[in-house]
Formats: C-alpha cells, structure tokens, sequence
C-alpha cells in the first residue's frame, strides 16, 4: 500500500531536481564568475542573478498562492512549512556567513550539487567543505543545543 | 560590459520557479536545496529516499547541461582551491545556522513574503557584496 505512495513521491522529487538544475543552468547561475559579477557592484556589473531571482518569484509567488489553497499536496499527507518565528541573531549570523562564502566562492549549493558532475576539482572541494561545514554545525547544535531542542517545534528549519 | 537585461536569466529563473511550485504541489515543502541536503546528513529529519532522489535529479540535470550546454558547468577564473574550500565552509555552515540558502530563502521564503527569508536575504547579499569588494580591494579581484 505504502510503496508506489513513496515512490511517486520520489520520482516527483527527482523531476523537480532536474527541472531546478536545468534553470539554474540555463540562467548562468552555475557558473561562479556570474555570481561574482553580480556581487561586484563597483566592477562591470552583471545583473543576470537578479533576473533570475525575478523570474522565479514571478512564478513562484502567485504558484505558491494557489498551491497553498489546497487541503493536502499531491504526494503528502500535510505541507510541511515553517512555522511562523521572529528574526533572531542566529538568522542574521548565519546568513552573513553564508554570504561570505558565496562572495568567496562563487557557489551557493545547488549550483555546486548540479556541477559536480562536470569534474572540475573545485566543485568537488566546494561540495566536500560545504558538506563539513554542515556537519559542524549539527556537531555544535547538538553539543549545545540540548535545551534549546526542549523549545520543541518552533524549531523547524525555514527550508 | 554586460547586458542589462538578460532573456535567458529571466526564463531560467522562471524554470527554477517552476520546479519550486511542482515541489510545493506534489511533495508538499520548500525547495531549499541546503535544508533537503542537512537532511541526509541529520538522520533525525527523516525523508532520506525523496531527499536522495531530489539530489539525483540535480546531478541529473547537471549531465544534461553537459551534454547539451556544456558552458553552463564552470568554475571562477579568480578563485583558488583554498578559497573555494573556505567558502564551501562557510557556505555550508552559514545556509544551517541562518536556516536556508539562496533557494530557501531567496526563492521560496521571500515568494512567501517570510520578515525572516527578506532579511536573510538582504543579509546575504549585502556580505556577498562586501566579500567580493574587499577581494576587490584587498587582492586585486583574485583570492
């Protein structure tokens, strides 16, 4: 009963994977000198990322209203969405980082994932670094998060 | 120079928005690549086989742009592997402790209208910028 449940859902998972690769490579988004450029404000700017980011909210933004209208979605019993949750120091802390690193690199991951198999050894060192560095964060969260997980569901991850 | 307006970025986007609004239809989340990604290495999320099959479908697409439009796959002229590493730290902790990436965040989270996904992604980008200013400044564009 369960099994084609689960595999619809996964193979639905797998065609919103390629379908989201395909975009960020067909808007340049997975070349890291892109990012740079638009990052570069004083240099020749590019503004390609922000065209990007245009084009999927205008999609998204008036998808999600009429999603977020239904009961239940198609493969799931309930849409899992972040709960509502104030702006905390964490947040800003953890994006600036973020930040940092994509300034730095060029990448951001799902660019990095989607290259990987191009076979450059800088995606490869990109997509291991990121890897450990979420490995640390979840080594620290749950050294010194014990109390802070009995705050209990408000703790849901925005994405 | 580059070109203000930039057709392919616009259709591109679209594509990712696409992908974003099919996720949210048939398996009821967010696309935020770095939170379905914790999730393999977080046992505790659960989900590990759409997780997978998400994360087979980017590498799928990747070997279709490489097929097909192979300059889409490419790496910075002006960044070492030292540096690459670094920002993949930086990258992978950071989308954690702020709770999402640029497609989290950016895509999903600021469609939403989420306070916290508009700050986040104001925050990122402002850093971005000031990270490839002081690059700029400091190292002549290269690092």
């Amino acid at each position: 009963m369960n099994a084609p449940f689960r595999m619809n859902g996964q193979l639905t998972a797998f065609l919103c994977g390629v379908l989201f690769s395909l975009g960020l490579g067909i808007s340049g988004m997975t070349q890291p000198d892109k990012i740079i450029g638009f990052l570069d404000v004083t240099g020749p700017w590019d503004p390609a990322l922000l065209w990007v980011m245009l084009g999927a909210i205008a999609v998204t933004a008036p998808g999600y209203r009429c999603v977020f209208r239904r009961v239940r979605p198609v493969f799931e019993p309930i849409f899992h969405l972040p709960g509502p949750k104030g702006l905390d120091g964490q947040l800003f802390a953890g994006s600036a980082l973020f930040g940092v690193g994509w300034g730095l690199g060029g990448f951001c991951p799902g660019p990095a994932l989607t290259a990987l198999v191009s076979g450059y050894p800088a995606v490869a060192v990109f997509v291991i670094a990121m890897l450990l560095g979420m490995r640390l964060f979840q080594w620290l969260d749950t050294r010194g998060g014990q109390t802070k997980r009995e705050t209990g569901p408000a703790a849901v991850a925005d994405a | 120079m580059y070109d203000l307006f930039s057709a392919t970025a616009l259709l591109g986007g679209a594509l990712i928005g696409l992908a974003v609004v099919l996720f949210a239809l048939l398996n009821g989340r967010l696309l935020g690549v770095s939170g379905i990604v914790y999730g393999l290495i977080d046992r505790d999320t659960g989900g590990m086989g759409w997780r997978l099959a998400f994360l087979g479908g980017l590498l799928a697409g990747g070997l279709i742009l490489l097929l097909v439009h192979p300059i889409a796959l490419g790496v910075s002229a002006n960044r070492s592997l030292m540096a690459t590493g670094a920002a993949g730290l930086l990258v992978g902790f950071g989308s954690r402790l702020g709770n999402g990436c640029t497609s989290g965040h950016g895509v999903c989270g600021v469609s939403r209208l989420s306070p916290r996904s508009i700050a986040a992604t104001l925050t990122f980008i402002a850093t971005g910028i000031l990270t490839v200013l002081a690059i700029d400044i400091g190292f002549g564009g290269s690092l």
